[in-house]
């Protein structure tokens, strides 16, 4: 695969030399580090994977829940009890560094830690359907938040796992070889150089004696 | 909706053009969000706009099932996850 670019010289063969070691390296480390990730991703799939299914069964809950309670009250009483929330939620959000991917931590913060306080009504005009569906509710709040973090760390992994694959696989199969073929390529020439150069030597030498002495072979 | 009772903000939406442009709303427009919630069959007709999120650390946007139950659309992004990390579904289903 020798491109028709290189000059056969032995500086050129260094440098060739040089390079071929550091991509031997990198490809080294990069593969390295594309194990490490993938150790980590599959943890994370897995957590992702269960927290998935917890997520979606407790919400299918909650709204059939909510669906009872919007059965028994009337709409517009419904919506007048959820109008005003008396909660509030504060979303913090920090970086962490896996194998420099910079994934997200949530942490969050409500703002009354009273667990009643969700209610933002009286009990009064509600029925109490309608407190067991928003129980439910703020239960599987906390598991969908971290299924936010977990699924965007999926994500972020899964682009950093493919974009290193890519890497290692342009080194593995494309450079590496290219170079190691350049490196043929120049040794072979300057061989060739030196084997022309000693025959051209021979020839002169015969050419020198036989002028002087008349020697013949 | 009941979430609105948590203390999180809920956008409602009545087609998918809307849904466009709360979500363009609340991701062009501003940083305040970390994480927006869609419910799937939204979601479905959004894909576009929400893949462009994909690989940014914010915000995350993350399928929830409707009232309906649950369409599999936060299960299939898992496993476009997957394959695309590995190259191939490994999960085996």
């Amino acid at each position: 695969m020798a491109s028709t670019t290189i000059t056969p010289t032995r500086m050129v063969l260094n440098q060739l030399k040089g390079r071929l070691k550091t991509a031997r390296r990198g490809h080294k480390l990069l593969k390295d580090k594309r194990d490490e990730l993938m150790r980590q991703f599959m943890d994370v799939v897995k957590q992702n994977k269960a927290l998935r299914l917890r997520v979606e069964e407790g919400l299918t809950q909650a709204f059939a829940s909510l669906q009872v309670a919007s059965s028994i009250m009337s709409p517009e009483m419904l919506e007048q009890a959820l109008l005003y929330p008396r909660q509030s939620v504060e979303l913090g959000m920090d970086f962490k560094n896996i194998m420099s991917v910079n994934v997200p931590l949530y942490s969050f913060k409500t703002k009354n830690n009273d667990p009643a306080e969700i209610y933002p009504y009286g009990f009064a005009q509600t029925s109490g359907e309608l407190d067991d569906a928003l129980d439910q509710l703020s239960r599987v709040f906390e598991d969908m938040l971290e299924l936010a973090q977990v699924e965007k760390t999926m994500q972020l992994l899964a682009e950093e796992i493919e974009k290193t694959r890519r890497r290692v696989n342009a080194l593995e199969y494309v450079m590496i070889p290219e170079l190691e073929g350049n490196i043929k390529y120049i040794s072979m020439k300057l061989e060739e150089n030196e084997n022309a150069t000693k025959v051209r030597l021979l020839k002169v030498k015969e050419m020198v004696l036989q002028d002087a002495h008349h020697y013949q072979q | 909706m009941g979430f609105k009772a948590l203390g999180l903000e809920t956008f409602g939406v009545d087609n998918a053009q809307e849904g466009l442009a709360a979500l363009k709303k609340l991701t062009r427009e501003s940083d305040d969000y970390a994480i927006i919630y869609i419910e799937e069959n939204l979601a479905g007709e959004l894909e576009h706009e929400i893949s462009r999120y994909k690989d940014s650390p914010t915000p995350a946007i993350i399928l929830i099932p409707g009232r309906q139950g649950s369409l599999g659309l936060g299960q299939n992004a898992l496993k476009a996850a997957v394959e695309r990390a590995v190259g191939t579904n490994i999960l085996g289903d």
